[in-house]
């Protein structure tokens, strides 16, 4: 059963376009990595599907109905959440305050306040420090805290590993099957390929706003996914 | 003596101003939105609690009970029709709507009311004063209890903004709007309330200013100034700062004017500058709502 569906989306910030053409297909529960090089267009698509960018041509399809129209919000209810680029958590919150605006929305489901502490841990002891007084990787942490408490059947990753100790990447990538045993479905954005790819049963590598190569990890060479990567070589 | 009644005079003034005050720091600090027609919506708030006066018979401190929802209500229309229109684009543009505001608000007043000034009478209330001191210290009661109603409104607003669920995606929008709406706020009610918070909060400003003085439709920009120099004396974004800042500049302006009565807004601006070239950032300024 597809969760998601991107058709031939096009999109882009005022007159510039960064996405062409794009199309994609999410099962409910999988997980799938969007990787490419910066500029790609990866972050453009993450928020095309979360409405903040405009959509110039294209259908986005969540649950068997077109959410073009809707606003962030209205997405957000039906279940779609961001951890955005750079973590933007809100800074002059707390850590328990940054979760209850996570669950703003009051949609239900088993995400609350507790079991996001439970899953990370680090972030338990912190509850009333200001955002802005954490280490990267917990407001990484509390940035997937502050969208699982949306209690999303989709959630959208991007970039989590940017900026990170390899360490800290790979604690939070542990946390991850977790979060899919929930029933939630995710979308990985990430430079990093290696990390993304070994995560999920399906991906797309983007090229200058086209997807430029898709398929399962493991049919994957490294060869192809070079090429479309940084658009050069023997595809070429 | 003359000096202590200066200082307690111009702490209480400070709460005034205080007040029209609040409603710029909460636009400001939600928004980013400096609204120029602040001090004409506190003026226009001022004429129509004397029509309402004058209409019915009933005293100024009813009006403000009729006049407060219907400026919550001005409010919410305002930015529906104007300001979300504005509100994180250029900000070239706010200046230009506010501007524009500002200038229609005061022409819409003239024709109405002419150019006379009104006052909103208050009776007997209005001289009457506490003696303190051996009647040495003198506090008017009426000073006094817009004091007290001042911090009053800033206590609720700090609780409001501190502790409710609104008031979270209020400081939530503050530093971050575009993931504020990701996170499933819907910024242009947050900013509907907000607005609807600082025109209620500067309505009110503007009656107690006509229970002391006489207003007239020009008198808005003048008391845009004072709200500004509030704000910016105790910090963008701050509400206590803005408090302070007030209190501030009321005590410059009583210490001035006891100087020689010349100076009472001379001194005022000047303590303002001074604040500006010391402390650009304000006394408590951050660049957030707390």
């Amino acid at each position: 059963m597809s969760l998601l569906e991107v058709r031939n989306l096009s999109a882009g910030y005022g007159q510039f376009q960064a996405l062409f053409d794009i199309s994609l297909n999410l099962n409910e529960g999988a997980a799938i990595a969007v990787i490419g090089a910066n500029g790609a267009g990866k972050s453009t698509l993450l928020k095309s599907i979360a409405g903040v960018v405009d959509v110039i041509f294209g259908e986005i399809i969540f649950d068997g109905e077109s959410i073009v129209n809707l606003q962030p919000h209205e997405r957000l209810n039906r279940g779609i959440a961001l951890v955005p680029e750079g973590r933007r958590i809100f800074r002059s919150l707390t850590v328990d305050e940054n979760l209850s605006i996570g669950a703003y929305s009051r949609r239900q489901g088993v995400w609350n306040r507790e079991l996001v502490y439970e899953v990370f841990p680090m972030l338990a002891k912190l509850t009333d420090r200001r955002a802005d007084k954490l280490s990267g990787g917990e407001q990484q942490a509390l940035a997937i805290g502050r969208a699982l408490m949306s209690n999303p059947r989709l959630l959208l990753l991007d970039e989590v590993s940017l900026g990170l100790a390899p360490i800290i990447v790979k604690k939070l990538y542990e946390i991850l099957p977790r979060i899919r045993a929930t029933g939630c479905s995710l979308i990985y954005v990430e430079q990093d390929t290696n990390q993304a790819l070994s995560a999920s049963e399906y991906a797309y590598c983007l090229l200058e706003g086209r997807v430029s190569l898709e398929g399962k990890p493991a049919d994957l060479s490294r060869e192809q996914i070079a090429s479309a990567y940084f658009g050069i070589g023997v595809n070429k | 003596m003359n000096w202590i009644n200066a200082i307690i005079q111009g702490v209480l003034v400070g709460g005034l101003y205080a007040m029209y005050a609040t409603g710029l720091s909460v636009s400001f600090g939600v928004m980013r939105l400096v609204n120029l027609a602040h001090g004409d919506l506190a003026v226009g708030s001022a004429f129509i609690a004397s029509t309402f006066c004058l209409a019915t018979g009933l005293s100024p401190f009813l009006a403000i009970f009729v006049v407060l929802p219907l400026s919550a209500l001005v409010g919410i229309g305002l930015q529906v029709a104007v300001f979300n229109r504005v509100v994180g684009v250029d900000p070239s543009y706010q200046i230009v709507a506010t501007f524009g505001l500002s200038i229609a608000i005061q022409n819409v007043l003239l024709q109405q009311y002419a150019a006379n000034p009104r006052a909103l009478n208050i009776g007997d209330f209005g001289n009457r004063s506490l003696k303190l001191v051996g009647d040495d210290v003198v506090i008017g009661l009426f000073p006094l209890s817009r004091f007290v109603v001042a911090v009053l409104v800033l206590v609720l607003l700090s609780l409001f903004i501190g502790r409710t669920r609104i008031g979270r995606a209020f400081r939530a929008t503050s530093d971050d709007p575009d993931i504020a709406r990701l996170m499933g706020v819907n910024i242009r009610s947050i900013y509907a309330v907000a607005f609807a918070i600082a025109i209620t909060t500067v309505a009110l400003a503007g009656i107690f200013n006509g229970m002391q003085t006489q207003f007239s439709a020009a008198d808005g920009p003048a008391l845009l100034i004072y709200a500004f120099e509030s704000v910016i004396i105790g910090g963008l974004g701050s509400l206590w700062g803005t408090l302070c800042g007030g209190i501030i500049l009321g005590i410059a302006q009583t210490i001035g004017a006891e100087i020689d009565p010349g100076w009472k807004q001379l001194i005022g601006h000047l303590v303002f500058l001074i604040v500006l070239l010391v402390r650009p950032m304000g006394i408590f300024g951050k660049d957030e709502l707390r």
